[in-house]
């Protein structure tokens, strides 16, 4: 790290490591609310109600989990040593994940053309979206507690990331995901469905400050270095309003789902979402490989990380905007036995 | 019990790319189809193009699915498996793969949403408009996969610092040496094997005497394809061996079991037909071979040379059975393709097609051709490039990650159960969705009516049809 001056070698991983937290945050919001419906699917009480909660979703997932491939795939253009440590480091939860959404991801074609094995992609549906959820989870985990480094690579054993705080972290997500596949029923669907989904955010919200109250008081706690991070001044000014504006939040998304509101919890709890992530962006950057490697010990060449940024550029407004456009095209809400196929 | 990771990470990634492939040779021919029958349906107003759209657009979802999740593997294997290949070569293949993420994956991925949902929801040309987008998206991801495949094989545009490769000319890396020739081989592939798949979707419905209209317009689109195409395969895949003879001389040799020119008759480069390539005797068995013929393809003279596989130290050799016998698949199938192709267009033109049932028999069950071509192809070209992972820069024994064998073997033996059951699933209900038929697929109630109680009459009344003509 010679060169901290303010060139473009330290500007580029900054700009990179900031495009690649949004296309991660896009793919939380949005594969989360997808991913919601399916940890919700088992508490539909017929298969025209699941037709229905999956109908609300069923345009769009493809699209969402595309933003998990710029996630994956943004880390390997712009910090692709980073890539070659994160990837084997969490080997078994990132195949493990995969092989969940390829089931969950099947799911939304096969089950619309079966018949008597439609109960079979029920079952993929709901189990694929709990077990991607979870593991999501607990990658995040894995990330956040560290990572064994030697001569650039990852020198720990397959099963480092399996401790009590990655998976405390896979059960939060699946919390999470829940809440934000309930708001959007709220908001997409209406009759026995959205008034469910009213009950179920109701319980998943307390629930999920919960998760978010232990892990924000394990971190430090089990973390040195991330307690220095926050507990020094200035930080701690800087810090300090996030767990605040966190529970005003929470109180407002309360006080919207009680008052009947429809589209208000769903932002809300995005908002909610966003403040976790920004939390945990701060107890981490500038590190890629917590604690060892920095983004710019960890960046691609910067011709390389010029060359696709240009690209980026131009079609991240692009790709916004027609996805934009196709959240409009099936806009409204989807009525009972009523499905877009 | 001990695990070589790396033969275990070999086998992992054959398999899950194979997997993969399967379903882009298909979509991305199908989503030119239904682009091109749409675009018809709008000009000429005929229903038919529509009905036909329609159903093959039911079917494209299927593969669809399938190919998505099976590239999101894909996309994380790179580091998952082959961490030190990413790191190595992170700097150039990145941004290539980086590119296909925004230019293609989204396109088709949020287009696809419309090109499902949309049929009742929006307008005909905004319909039309979306399906040309999933076409171009699944034509663009091919594009800057294969030209990331393609520098794997012949690297350009790049130096070496401290043992990572730094791009220095991206128009050199993209249009690398063999990209052109794979980019044009592979699309014609996809063509193909799409255009057997509607062909032998027509012959059945043909012969079994339903859908009369839709299946011969079916079938003289993909006769029309096939005869065109399919020579024109031959003619690319013959300049892109001639291109891999300048820079991969060793994978020529293996495809070709050619040990060397001294051993052989008048010195010169005989065209193997068939043998045992026996590496350990560096010879061939039981070989049958036509002299000269070798050296006429290759060099396009009578006595031309080629580099022999002696002379290459063994460690620099790759396998030779595999490229061998592989690449004798493909040229096989392609023959096939051709004969299939002129015999059909002959028959079309003494309006004789439709009657000619030892043609139409055999062709119901000639759908999977276009797959074992495309995975032969794909087997000659990347077991031909070992040792190396990418040609000169780093070998695959090298590439690999830091992982544990077991946890490979784990994750390996978890691929091969869950893409067993899914691609079961995947072709029982692409089955379904054929013996169905286009009409099922276009009787549909518009949207905002409820469609539950219709779509089961529908059903009842297919089922009705499917067990009398004894489906
Ligand atoms: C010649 C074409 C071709 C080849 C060689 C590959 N793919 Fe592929 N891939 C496609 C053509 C394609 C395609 C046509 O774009 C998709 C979209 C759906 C499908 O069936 O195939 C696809 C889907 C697809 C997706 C999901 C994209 C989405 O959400 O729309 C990913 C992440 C990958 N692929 C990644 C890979 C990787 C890492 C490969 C190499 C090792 C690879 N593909 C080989
Ligand atoms: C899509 C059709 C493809 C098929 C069927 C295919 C098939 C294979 C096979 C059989 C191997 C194993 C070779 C061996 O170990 O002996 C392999 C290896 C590999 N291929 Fe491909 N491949 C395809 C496309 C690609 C593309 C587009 C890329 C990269 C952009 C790629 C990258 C690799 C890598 C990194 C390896 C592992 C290292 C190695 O064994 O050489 N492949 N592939
Ligand atoms: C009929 C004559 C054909 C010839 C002479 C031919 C020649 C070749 C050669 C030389 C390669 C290896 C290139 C390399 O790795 O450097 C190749 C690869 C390949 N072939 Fe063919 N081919 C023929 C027909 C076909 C047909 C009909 C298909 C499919 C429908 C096909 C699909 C492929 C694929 C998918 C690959 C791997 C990708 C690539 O490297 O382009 N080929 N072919």
């Amino acid at each position: 790290m010679e060169d901290v001056g303010l060139g473009m070698t330290w500007y580029l991983p900054v700009v990179w490591a900031l495009l690649l937290s949004v296309a991660i945050a896009m793919y939380v919001v949005l594969d989360g609310f997808d991913l919601g419906i399916g940890i919700l699917s088992p508490f539909a009480r017929s298969d025209s109600e699941k037709d229905q909660m999956m109908s609300s979703v069923a345009p769009f997932w493809d699209g969402n989990e595309t933003w998990l491939i710029l996630g994956g795939g943004g880390l390997f253009v712009a910090f692709p040593l980073a890539y070659s440590i994160v990837m084997p480091a969490l080997y078994l939860p990132v195949i493990f994940m995969l092989l969940s959404l390829v089931f969950r991801g099947v799911a939304f074609e096969f089950r619309h053309v079966a018949e008597s094995s439609r109960f079979l992609w029920n079952i993929s549906f709901a189990a694929g979206s709990t077990l991607a959820a979870f593991f999501q989870g607990v990658l995040l985990g894995g990330f956040v507690q560290g990572i064994k480094v030697a001569n650039n690579a990852f020198a720990g054993g397959p099963l480092d990331w399996a401790t009590p705080f990655a998976l405390l972290c896979g059960l939060g997500v699946v919390a999470g995901y829940a809440l934000i596949g309930s708001v959007w029923l709220i908001m997409k669907t209406e009759g026995r469905i959205a008034v469910r989904a009213r009950m179920q955010a109701r319980i998943l919200l307390p629930v999920v400050l919960i998760f978010m109250g232990i892990v924000s008081l394990w971190t430090p706690i089990a973390f040195p270095r991330i307690a220095e991070r926050w507990f020094t001044t200035p930080n701690l000014f800087y810090l300090a309003p996030v767990p605040i504006v966190t529970l005003i939040l929470a109180g407002l998304v309360w006080r919207w789902l009680e008052d009947g509101h429809e589209h208000m919890p769903f932002f809300g709890v995005i908002g909610l979402f966003l403040l976790g992530y920004i939390g945990i962006g701060i107890s981490i950057f500038p590190y890629l490989i917590p604690p060892s490697l920095t983004v710019w010990e960890t960046a691609a060449a910067p011709a390389s990380q010029v060359f696709t940024l240009i690209g980026t550029v131009f079609m991240l407004p692009v790709i916004l905007g027609y996805t934009a456009f196709v959240y409009w095209l099936f806009r409204g809400k989807v009525r009972e036995g009523e499905g877009y196929h | 019990m001990e695990f070589d990771p790396v033969i275990l990470a070999r086998i992992q990634f054959a398999f899950t790319v194979s997997f993969h492939i399967i379903f882009p040779s298909f979509t991305i021919g199908l989503a030119a189809y239904i682009a091109t029958l749409e675009v018809l349906w709008m000009t000429t107003g005929h229903e038919r193009y529509h009905r036909i759209a329609r159903f093959f657009t039911k079917i494209f979802a299927v593969s669809f699915g399938m190919g998505v999740v099976s590239g999101i593997v894909l996309s994380y294997q790179f580091g998952t498996n082959w961490s030190h290949f990413s790191h190595v070569v992170g700097n150039v293949i990145g941004p290539l793969i980086g590119y296909e993420v925004l230019t293609a994956f989204f396109l088709e991925a949020t287009f696809l949403g419309i090109m499902l949902f949309g049929w009742n929801r929006v307008p005909r040309g905004l319909h039309v408009f979306a399906s040309l987008m999933v076409a171009l998206g699944t034509s663009l991801s091919a594009f800057w996969i294969l030209s990331a495949n393609s520098w794997m094989q012949t690297p350009a545009g790049h130096t070496m610092i401290d043992g990572v490769a730094h791009p220095t000319d991206w128009l050199n890396t993209i249009f690398n040496p063999s990209f052109p020739y794979r980019f044009a081989h592979m699309v014609t592939a996809c063509y193909l094997t799409t255009a057997f798949v509607v062909l032998a979707v027509g012959a059945r419905y043909v012969y079994q005497g339903r859908y009369a209209e839709d299946a011969r317009t079916m079938m003289r689109m993909a006769i029309g394809l096939i005869a065109i195409l399919a020579p024109i395969q031959a003619f690319i895949g013959d300049s892109h061996g001639l291109n891999t003879l300048q820079y991969q001389p060793a994978k020529i040799a293996a495809i070709e079991a050619h040990w060397g020119t001294e051993d052989d008759v008048d010195n010169s480069v005989p065209l193997v037909l068939f043998a045992w390539p026996n590496e350990e005797t560096e010879s061939n068995d039981y070989q049958i071979a036509v002299p000269h013929l070798g050296s006429l393809i290759l060099t396009h003279s009578w006595d031309g040379k080629i580099p022999g596989l002696k002379e290459f130290a063994r460690e620099d050799r790759p396998p030779v059975a595999i490229p061998f016998f592989a690449f004798r698949v493909m040229v096989g199938m392609g023959l096939l393709m051709i004969a299939v192709g002129w015999l059909g267009a002959f028959l079309l033109w003494r309006r004789r097609l439709f009657e000619t049932d030892w043609y139409l028999a055999p062709l119901q069950y000639v759908w999977p051709i276009g797959f074992i071509t495309i995975l032969s192809g794909w087997f000659v070209t990347e077991v031909g490039r070992q040792p190396w992972v990418a040609y000169g820069i780093l070998r695959t024994a090298d590439a690999i990650s830091p992982v544990d064998g077991w946890a490979v073997a784990t994750t390996l033996v978890l691929f091969v159960l869950v893409y067993g059951v899914v691609f079961s699933g995947g072709i029982y209900y692409i089955n379904r969705l054929i013996v169905r038929g286009p009409e099922g697929a276009a009787v549909e109630p518009p949207s905002g009516v409820p469609n539950r109680p219709l779509t089961s009459a529908n059903e009842a009344t297919r089922q009705a049809i499917s067990t009398t003509t004894g489906e």
